[in-house]
């Protein structure tokens, strides 16, 4: 279990209708590529975050695989539509089964 | 230069072991691609555009760009590393334009490979070389 995964993201509070939006989405996670040794020689188990989605209003925006070569902290920056005022939904998979959250509203200008 | 029949059997041998690493790496790139495209062919040019540094100092964290107007999904590929898979971005119906940017690992300076799939079915490919100063696969 990876301690302090804390989802970070950054939407902007509101937009027009049918404008895409930039959605920036940072997580702390050491992505543990499964290639490092330790000091013993032997390999680190890997642990990363292997799938990322974001949602608006039960409509998928994106869905990401993601591998080792991800850095540390995966950051992702994408765009998405916003048809109506609702709320963008973000889930973060682990590889250890845990899955995190974060949501943020948005407003129509 | 005359050599005895060890040395010679020394230097076939590195010569093979040179030989057979990229090799290997090479045809994970192709089941990679392989397996994203379906054995279609992949056509160069406009379509798909990978935005990635000439020289990344660190190779632990590499800002890359990925951007296919349309595209339903994009595969990132970086052919050096010891995976060579690096990400797959599927985009929704609400996706906005069709780009993604992340950060990713290199272990060594190296090709990036980015293919995307059109919404016509096809594919296009892009590279971009990254010279790598310090690699970023732990040791």
């Amino acid at each position: 279990m990876a301690n302090d995964v804390k989802p970070r993201v950054k939407v902007p509070k509101s937009a027009k209708a049918g404008e895409a939006v930039v959605l920036k989405t940072l997580i702390s996670h050491p992505m543990e590529s499964g290639q490092r040794k330790d000091k013993d020689g032997n390999l680190i188990p890997r642990s990363i975050i292997n799938r990322f989605t974001c949602d608006f209003n039960g409509k998928n925006v994106i869905d990401v695989t993601l591998e080792p070569a991800i850095s540390t902290n995966p950051y992702i920056e994408f765009e998405a539509m916003v048809p109506e005022a609702g709320e963008f939904k973000f889930t973060w998979y682990d590889d250890d089964g845990s899955v995190y959250e974060d949501s943020k509203p948005i407003a129509i200008a | 230069m005359i050599l005895s029949r060890r040395e010679a059997l020394v230097l076939a041998l590195g010569s093979v072991a040179a030989a057979a690493i990229p090799m290997s790496a090479l045809a994970s790139v192709d089941e990679a691609v392989a397996a994203f495209t379906g054995g279609a062919e992949i056509g160069t040019g406009a379509g798909v555009t990978l935005t990635a540094p000439e020289i990344a100092e660190n190779g632990n964290t590499v800002p890359v760009t990925v951007d296919a107007p349309g595209a339903s999904s994009i595969l990132l590929l970086a052919a050096g590393n010891p995976t060579p898979a690096v990400a797959t971005f599927n985009f929704g119906e609400l996706a906005g334009a069709h780009m993604a940017s992340t950060r990713i690992r290199l272990s060594k300076t190296q090709d990036v490979i980015a293919i995307a799939k059109l919404a016509d079915g096809t594919f296009v490919r892009a590279s971009s070389e990254v010279k790598v100063t310090i690699g970023g696969c732990g040791g």
